[in-house]
């Protein structure tokens, strides 16, 4: 007797995949100058920063972009983004 | 319009020189240059600096030079535009950005070299450490607003 379509189901957990890259005092306070993560869902940035710097306390004039673009704590990051961290600029 | 990283030192008047030297379509119809040259002092916040370290995100920080480019032409009616920034090793005297807008009348060029250079300050992503007199090294915290009177 031939298996039944549901005999087929595979649960396929799809891994999100997030580069995380830290600038200037930022890279000291984490202790590191990148890292890729591998999450089960998508994340926020603000989540990204609590899971990937393990709890270390956001300052306050925490600066964050996605993909080289300025972005919200609160916006949503998806696999294959680049998350990086930063304080305010010094340049010029 | 140009952006462009110098991991060497430059020398502001002949990187002017050099990108005029290309122009084709705008000569004989720019009638005004601003420039905006910035330099190393060797004091900050009541301290010698020896020399400082800039850093930058690369990709992103040009990214956002070509943004303030774009909106600078967006608001004034500018023919061309130039930015030139350091990263890298910095001495005293050493230039670290330079700002150049050409268009036909002044005020176009004057304001729009102020905008670029202001946004620059305030969103381009660089990084400063200073290496103080004694040989220790500080992170500058932020930059300051250029149209805040002192």
């Amino acid at each position: 007797m031939p298996p039944k379509a549901a005999d087929y189901c595979v649960v396929a957990r799809m891994l999100v995949s997030i580069k995380v890259r830290y600038f200037a005092s930022l890279s000291e306070k984490a202790g590191k100058s990148e890292s890729d993560m591998a999450v089960s869902r998508t994340l926020k940035v603000s989540e990204v920063w609590r899971l990937d710097t393990g709890g270390i306390a956001m300052p306050d004039n925490l600066l964050a972009a996605v993909n080289m673009e300025y972005a919200d704590l609160e916006a949503q990051v998806y696999d294959g983004d680049e998350v990086a961290f930063f304080p305010p600029v010094t340049g010029g | 319009m140009n952006v462009k990283i110098c991991y060497e030192p430059f020398d502001a008047w002949e990187e002017i020189r050099q990108y005029q030297k290309a122009f084709v379509d705008v000569v004989g119809k720019y009638g005004a240059t601003s420039l905006f040259i910035g330099t190393m002092r060797d004091f900050n916040e009541g301290e010698t600096i020896q020399s400082m370290s800039l850093v930058h995100y690369p990709g992103m920080t040009e990214k956002q030079l070509h943004k303030i480019l774009v909106e600078a032409g967006q608001k004034w009616k500018i023919l061309d535009a130039l930015i030139v920034h350091r990263v890298g090793e910095i001495r005293p005297d050493d230039s670290i950005v330079l700002v150049a807008v050409w268009s036909a009348h002044r005020g176009d060029a004057f304001d729009a070299c102020r905008y670029i250079m202001e946004a620059l300050k305030s969103t381009a992503p660089f990084w400063k450490k200073e290496v103080l007199e004694s040989g220790q090294q500080r992170w500058v915290e932020k930059n300051t607003d250029g149209y805040r009177k002192i």
